[in-house]
């Protein structure tokens, strides 16, 4: 173990001692996080994490409120007037509106499929895609658009905190209504509110299985055909109630809690699923014994309390507080926060009973969250990349299509995480070399306003780079990243001395830039 | 959720300065150990979510197998194209796998029976987090075993020696060796030329640690990759890729083998084993698992007939983060288990066999009486192809903590 260390020691040092040994070593110096900011790096690091990227005017905006007053009414998003360019562009996007009763008499997971076998009024039923594109279209023009940027950003966390995929099944007609009336209307207000949601959706049900969970009927001894006995309990959902949803994987319970948990949740189920019906309760197929999770007796003849009562469990965890706190922190301060900053959260979670504003309010107000140990400290995913940069930019949108493909092409796929985690909210998952790439080919397309359907004016943008940089980073950008704009405009002069240079490829080379990977 | 540290790069060719790297070396000195010898190449596989090894390689001889699977069991094999291929008198495959059949039968194809990692979790996430960084139950290991396979850098070492297939560098390719993920060798590049050189410099000079290493990597590769994409790609053999993301990837991989590029190792892997419910439909080759099967199987015979005699330099090694249930579950379905089944095919591999010992299915036998029990450490088969294939004799650097493997003898001394 000993020899390993040296020997990997050698071969890093070996190679960092020419370049830059000036550098502090890397790893956890959670003393940067008692730093303080200067005034005007505060402000952008509040607006590069409670919003999708500052756009121009912004930073103006939020010196002119003051930076207290603006985090408290982000953290109210009802006391903000919603941007009529954002209602203009959600306007034609119906389907958002849809109840699940409609969606399942509107749609169908196979229309062709369905009226092909005589399915009685198939051919009339659309194809779910419509679903799922309007639902990529809203949250894009969110992100972009809306005044309530903290609001969306905690839509998106949450979301992911509790994932589910449009490309299971029969979640594509289950998703819509998922987001709109489990997550959203929760994300600010109590943790035990939203893990019901979330535990009372057809979209979480249908996606870990637990719609087909049940007790197993009573076994008959010489049963003739051992195939009638097969339905039984089904651990996924419960699994993953604990190890994702509330306590974390090193929360404290065990392989028997699992099994305790999935026997509570049987009879959480789907009417007609495969239509996108709704949640429903099957007392009949609820096991009423008597179980214990983790230490805590549940008693016999209980129904769907039984399940709530875990869920009281669960959200009531000092385990669930400690794996809340620390996953905000790590989305909205850094990937690795200072542990004595999660306790403080943990603690906020726990005197409130997961009241999340009053979490996030603890978060923001901390020292931690404007410190020089928090500042540029998180690689942008490639939705904030993309959003960012459009906001930057003051694009005009008037379609996202095709930065939903841009968003593949870069590895975030909008509501298709196949796995329960969702998607990474730490740097290491976005730094390769195939997603670098296409980040600076998205830049170049962007910046010269060749992206379709996304306006850009490059004249807007100054002709020399620094100043160029200034408008589009909020801030000045490196002079690493200066130098090699200006070497190139150089060269490019060289060859064709009587052209201007290009300022759609400058803006381009900026947000193609480390600085811009950078929030 | 385990936070992970970003690596900081520090590739060797890094310290000559940009743009001097392959002028001084050509691709056919990439491809060639110090020896004047080809490169032996590891290809990697990870099949995420759980696959359930009971059904992919069949204990048809096992009573057991059957009473604990009366509507998932796969059927004694009886030639009928639902009934499991037969191998051994005792195990059969998935009928989906009969393209891996004919491998089998020429001796290149092994499999290795209840392996699996050691560490009791059942989450797929840190099961998989254990079997990439190959350290299990130790959850702070920041590098991948993959990473720490290749032999510490020379000045002979090719930008792409390591690669990770898809939009995101795996887990298991992590760590201070130079890796790159790829996703298509044909977009491997700066469209805009203007941008490009820009970029280059930019990301060289960089103070940000982790993008500068990660930049340097990835304009050295594109440089060399160059003279992959001029070359329209042809599988050879007749071989047909199946679509799908496995496939696909096999196939980039393929090419940048005969490219002659310096590849080492390379990753890909394949989602949706999870199977809770449906895994089997009205018949075997019927619903999720076969589907499956049916992809995974003809994405590995089509490399392997692609790669023809090249195969001699390559070993390809396939893994999946636990095993599920023995029994099956109430929905069709199994749930998350212990040890499970890995393949290994290739130049060297001592195949048409079944390596490792059979624990049985009875109650007593099981793992916590609900899984298959392990036998095997899945270090023991990745390390001998490090040791015997690779040639890297630094196992207890690969693998820290186990170095005592106790190698099946997959490969011939």
């Amino acid at each position: 173990m000993r020899k390993t260390l040296v020997l990997l020691g050698l071969v890093c040092c070996a190679a960092l001692l020419p370049a830059r040994s000036d550098k502090p070593k890397p790893g956890p110096d959670y003393g940067l996080f008692e730093k303080k900011l200067p005034k005007d790096r505060q402000l952008l690091q509040a607006l590069d994490r409670l919003t999708f990227g500052p756009r121009p005017g912004d930073v103006a905006a939020v010196t002119k409120m003051g930076l207290k007053q603006w985090i408290e009414l982000q953290l109210h998003p009802d006391q903000i007037p919603e941007n009529p360019e954002l209602d203009r562009r959600l306007a034609p996007l119906q389907t958002l509106l849809l109840s699940q009763a409609e969606i399942a008499d509107q749609y169908s997971r196979a229309p062709a499929l369905a009226a092909a076998i005589g399915v009685k009024g198939a051919a009339e039923k659309k194809a779910p895609q419509v679903l799922i594109s309007q639902l990529t279209q809203a949250k894009l023009y969110r992100a972009i658009y809306s005044n309530r940027q903290l609001q969306e950003e905690l839509v998106d966390f949450w979301f992911n905190h509790f994932n589910v995929d449009v490309s299971k099944g029969a979640d594509r007609m289950l998703v819509t209504t998922y987001e709109r009336d489990a997550i959203r209307p929760h994300v600010l207000g109590k943790f035990r509110d939203l893990l019901e949601a979330t535990a009372n959706s057809p979209a979480m049900m249908f996606y870990l299985d637990n719609w087909q969970s049940v007790t197993p009927p009573p076994v008959r001894p010489n049963a003739k055909n051992p195939k009638q006995a097969a339905r039984g309990v089904n651990e996924n959902y419960a699994r993953e109630l604990m190890e994702l949803h509330t306590l974390g994987v090193d929360g404290g319970y065990t392989q028997q809690d699992i099994i305790e948990v999935a026997r509570c949740f049987t009879g959480w189920s789907i009417d007609k699923p495969n239509q996108g019906g709704p949640f429903v309760f099957n007392e009949r197929t609820h096991d009423r014994g008597e179980k214990s999770v983790l230490g805590v007796t549940i008693p016999a003849g209980g129904g769907k309390e039984d399940g709530e009562k875990v869920l009281d469990i669960l959200a009531a965890h000092p385990s669930t507080a400690r794996f809340i706190s620390k996953e905000l922190a790590q989305r909205f301060v850094a990937d690795d926060p200072p542990p004595a900053l999660i306790e403080r959260m943990a603690a906020t979670f726990h005197d409130t009973e997961g009241d999340i504003t009053a979490v996030l309010s603890t978060m923001f107000n901390s020292q931690e969250f404007l410190s020089q140990g928090a500042y540029r400290s998180k690689i942008k995913t490639p939705f904030e990349m993309i959003v960012s940069a459009v906001r930057a930019t003051g694009a005009k949108v008037e379609s996202v299509s095709p930065l939903e493909n841009q968003l593949s092409n870069l590895g975030e796929p909008l509501y298709r995480k196949l796995e329960p985690t969702g998607y990474s909210i730490t740097n290491d998952e976005w730094v390769n070399s195939t997603a670098l790439l296409a980040r600076m080919n998205f830049a170049l397309q962007l910046g010269q306003n060749k992206v379709q359907g996304v306006q850009v004016e490059p004249a807007k943008f100054p002709p020399v780079p620094a100043a160029a940089a200034r408008q589009l980073l909020f801030t000045n950008a490196t002079s690493q990243t200066l130098g090699a704009i200006n070497k190139s405009l150089e060269a490019q002069k060289k060859k064709n001395p009587k052209e201007p240079p290009s300022r759609g490829l400058i803006a381009g080379l900026v947000i193609g830039s480390p600085d811009f990977q950078r929030r | 959720m385990t936070s992970r540290r970003v690596f900081l790069k520090n590739s060797a060719l890094a310290m000559f300065g940009i743009g001097s790297a392959p002028a001084w070396l050509s691709r056919a000195a990439y491809a060639e150990s110090s020896s004047g010898r080809r490169k032996k190449i590891l290809v990697a596989i990870f099949q995420r979510g759980a696959m359930d090894g009971l059904n992919v390689v069949v204990p048809h001889g096992e009573a057991a197998y059957y009473t604990l699977r009366p509507n998932l069991a796969i059927p004694r094999p009886d030639g009928t194209i639902n009934s499991a291929i037969d191998l051994d008198g005792y195990f059969g495959l998935h009928p989906a796998l009969q393209p891996l059949k004919p491998i089998y039968d020429s001796g290149q194809l092994a499999i290795v029976h209840a392996v699996g990692s050691p560490d009791p979790t059942r989450s797929h996430f840190d099961a998989q987090d254990y079997m990439e960084s190959g350290t299990p139950g130790r959850k702070n290991t920041s590098d991948g075993w993959m990473n720490r396979a290749l032999t510490p850098a020379s000045k002979k070492v090719s930008p792409v020696r390591a690669v990770s297939l898809g939009t995101d560098l795996a887990r298991t390719l992590r760590g201070h060796n130079e890796a790159v993920a790829i996703s298509n060798v044909d977009q491997f590049q700066i469209k805009d030329p203007r941008g490009a050189d820009t970029f280059e410099h930019m990301y060289a000079g960089t103070m940000d640690q982790v993008l500068n290493g990660t930049g340097r990597e990835t304009f050295d590769a594109v440089k060399l990759m160059k003279s992959v994409e001029k070359q329209a790609y042809k599988p050879a053999g007749g071989a047909q890729y199946p679509a799908g993301k496995l496939g696909q990837s096999l196939l980039q991989i393929a090419r940048l083998i005969r490219g002659n590029v310096g590849l080492e190792v390379a990753f890909t892997d394949l989602g949706g084993w999870d199977h809770h419910v449906n895994e089997v439909g009205a018949t075997s080759t019927q619903g999720q698992l076969a589907n499956l099967l049916t992809q995974f199987g003809q994405a590995l015979a089509a490399f392997y007939t692609d790669l023809g005699d090249r195969m001699a330099d390559v070993n390809v090694v396939t893994m999946s983060e636990f095993g599920r249930t023995a029994k099956e579950n109430g929905t069709r379905g199994t749930d998350h288990g212990h040890a499970n089944v890995m393949f290994a095919f290739g130049g060297g591999i001592k195949g048409g066999k079944i390596y490792g010992d059979w624990p049985g299915l009875e109650r007593e036998q099981l793992y916590e009486e609900r899984d298959l029990n392990l036998t095997t450490d899945f270090r023991d088969v990745l390390g001998e192809l490090v040791v015997r294939h690779l040639g890297n004799s630094q196992i207890s650097h690969v693998f820290p903590g186990y170095d005592q493997p106790k190698y099946r003898g997959l490969i011939a001394t």
